[in-house]
């Protein structure tokens, strides 16, 4: 806990390695020339190559509908708001639900055992069971129940399998961030007088969930993705859209139109997520150990 | 220079206590008063059990067998909150143990606010007085990563005393810092003592305990093997063991002039 070193900048030593072998200017815009130039020879080789596979007229037409992306796109941009919904819904429901499961966990003492086991269990049977196998059996199998005052909708059961399997990963995320954080500071909240509970909100979340933010980014994208799996329950959302137009055109154009509208949504957030880490990591090195 | 320090004084009692850690016994039969304005400095090898006897007092550890009192009342007794133990004692690490995420002065007030039960307002102004009579008010808004080591170490002090504890544990302090920085801590511990702080000091810093200390005593292996008048321990020691312990340090070179602290 000393005072970190600021590290070595081998960033620039070696620009002035490079810059003494082969003068400034090859240190500063060689890589990125040789970047440009081999990705320009790998777009080439692919825009020259596909073309010429035997199959290319095909799934142009196919997948590629000039025509059938237009006609299709209104209908699948109204239904992928579902999509939007879903997420938004799940999202703030699961970053509730996963910390109350992590802090279950992270009891100690022999008092809570039962709630611990119990966490335990919902993480390793949620996290087990294919996402897609639990859709379908609380999406079908909760409604055909019947039970009174139980939703019926295919809708609302998709969503909660969603949520319990989301929530199982994401608390997970949640105690690795917890576990992260130094006893000693507990111990220093502790001796402030803080009660168990005082300490986790106030010293150990904080800290905790600064540092996973990361990562249940990553999550949420797969939660995003995966709201496309409630269309097997015939909720009409973005692919289940796309599956009708299919099926009435047999043309597979509002497939890669649905594609575009999930990555218009996921590449930002991957961006972003990757940006945060690289972030982080530079800013760890920088600051060294800041418990 | 005055302090925050409650006016009556309570007792420390340490009485037979042991503790194991798993099989290790640590704590092998403790006893130990501190009367109220007394500072007692603990010395000894690392792994004699001092920072465990301090963390025992606070309540942080669970002692096996004996029993500790402060004043009147049994705090290792099955029925004591140690929350409200621990609003008494207040405890300074080795390593500091500032919350990274919070202000300097936020560190400070948390204990005051959350546990206390003071308004916001209040523990600003209390913690505020603090930092400016330490020469910190400017350092108030930083993040503890801001801080240097001694910065940071004498914020952590600050931090106990915001809580007004009626005694104050402290565990090897200065151990982290580089010695340029260690002055400062120490200074302020002199100031404290001066005000009749009630103090328990694990420490590695000779010529400081000899300085400070009402009373010194030499742990071997989780028992207090010797106790007396710091002048007596570091002059004229009984046992054989602080003998070999005191020369070890003079070796080390770590006996030192008590303002140096080196
Ligand atoms: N949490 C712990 N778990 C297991 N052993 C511990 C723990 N804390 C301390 N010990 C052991 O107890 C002994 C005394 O440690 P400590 O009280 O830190 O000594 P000191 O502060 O005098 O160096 C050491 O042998 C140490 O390894
Ligand atoms: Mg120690």
């Amino acid at each position: 806990m000393a005072d970190p070193a600021p590290p070595p900048d081998l960033g620039s030593r070696r620009s002035r390695i490079l810059a003494g072998a082969g003068g400034r200017w090859t240190a500063a815009i060689g890589p990125s020339l040789i970047a440009l130039a081999s990705t320009a020879v790998v777009v080439g080789l692919l825009v020259w190559l596909i073309p010429k596979s035997k199959g290319y007229e095909e799934v142009k037409t196919n997948f590629f509908d000039r025509a059938q992306f237009d006609d299709s796109l209104p209908a699948i941009a109204e239904a992928f708001k579902t999509n939007i919904k879903m997420f938004l819904v799940i999202e703030a429901i699961v970053l509730v639900a996963a910390l109350v499961i992590a802090v279950m966990r992270s009891l100690p003492g022999p008092v809570f055992f039962p709630l611990r086991v119990m966490a335990i269990i919902y993480a390793d049977l949620f996290r087990g069971i294919p996402t897609i196998l639990l859709v379908l059996l609380l999406g079908f199998g909760v409604p055909a129940l019947q039970i009174e005052g139980l939703p019926t909708s295919e809708l609302f059961w998709g969503g909660a399998s969603l949520v319990l399997v989301y929530t199982a990963y994401v608390s997970e995320v949640y105690r690795a961030g917890i576990d992260s954080v130094h006893p000693s500071q507990d111990a220093a909240a502790r001796s402030l007088g803080l009660g168990r509970m005082q300490s986790m909100r106030h010293v150990v979340l904080p800290q905790a969930v600064r540092r996973v933010i990361p990562p249940l980014l990553n999550d949420f994208i797969g939660l995003q993705k995966d709201t496309a799996l409630v269309f097997q329950l015939g909720v009409v959302e973005a692919l289940n859209q796309a599956s009708i137009d299919v099926a009435a055109t047999f043309n597979y154009t509002p497939y890669v139109v649905t594609a575009v509208f999930f990555l218009a949504i996921t590449i930002p957030m991957t961006r972003f997520t990757d940006w945060l880490m690289t972030r982080d990591r530079r800013r760890r090195m920088a600051g060294g150990l800041v418990a | 220079m005055t302090m925050p320090v409650a006016d009556t004084g309570t007792r420390l009692g340490i009485e037979g206590v042991h503790k194991a850690f798993g099989r290790k016994p640590v704590l092998r039969g403790i006893d130990l008063t501190v009367e109220p304005h007394e500072v007692v400095c603990l010395i000894g090898a690392s792994g004699s059990g001092k920072s465990t006897l301090l963390r025992c007092v606070n309540l942080l550890e669970p002692i096996d067998a004996g029993r500790i009192t402060l004043g009147d009342l049994d705090i290792t007794a099955r029925r004591v909150k140690a929350n409200h133990v621990r609003k008494r004692i207040g405890i300074v690490f080795q390593a500091y143990n500032l919350f990274p995420h919070m202000s300097v002065l936020r560190n400070i007030t948390l204990g005051p606010v959350k546990s206390l039960g003071r308004s916001r307002a209040e523990a600003r102004d209390e913690a505020m007085d603090l930092l400016d009579r330490f020469g910190l008010a400017d350092r108030a808004r930083d993040y503890p990563d801001r801080l240097s080591g001694g910065q940071q170490q004498r914020v952590a002090i600050l931090r106990a005393l915001a809580m007004r504890p009626e005694i104050l544990l402290l565990d090897e302090i200065t151990s982290a810092l580089d010695p340029e920085l260690v002055a400062d801590v120490l200074t302020m511990i002199r100031d404290l003592a001066a005000t009749g702080m009630t103090m328990v000091i694990a420490t590695h810093e000779m010529g400081f305990a000899r300085d400070i200390a009402s009373r010194v005593c030499f742990l071997d292996a989780g028992r207090i093997l010797e106790e007396g008048l710091p002048e007596q321990i570091f002059t004229a020691p009984t046992q054989e063991r602080t003998q070999q312990f005191l020369q070890r340090v003079v070796e080390a070179g770590r006996m030192g002039g008590g303002r140096s602290g080196a």
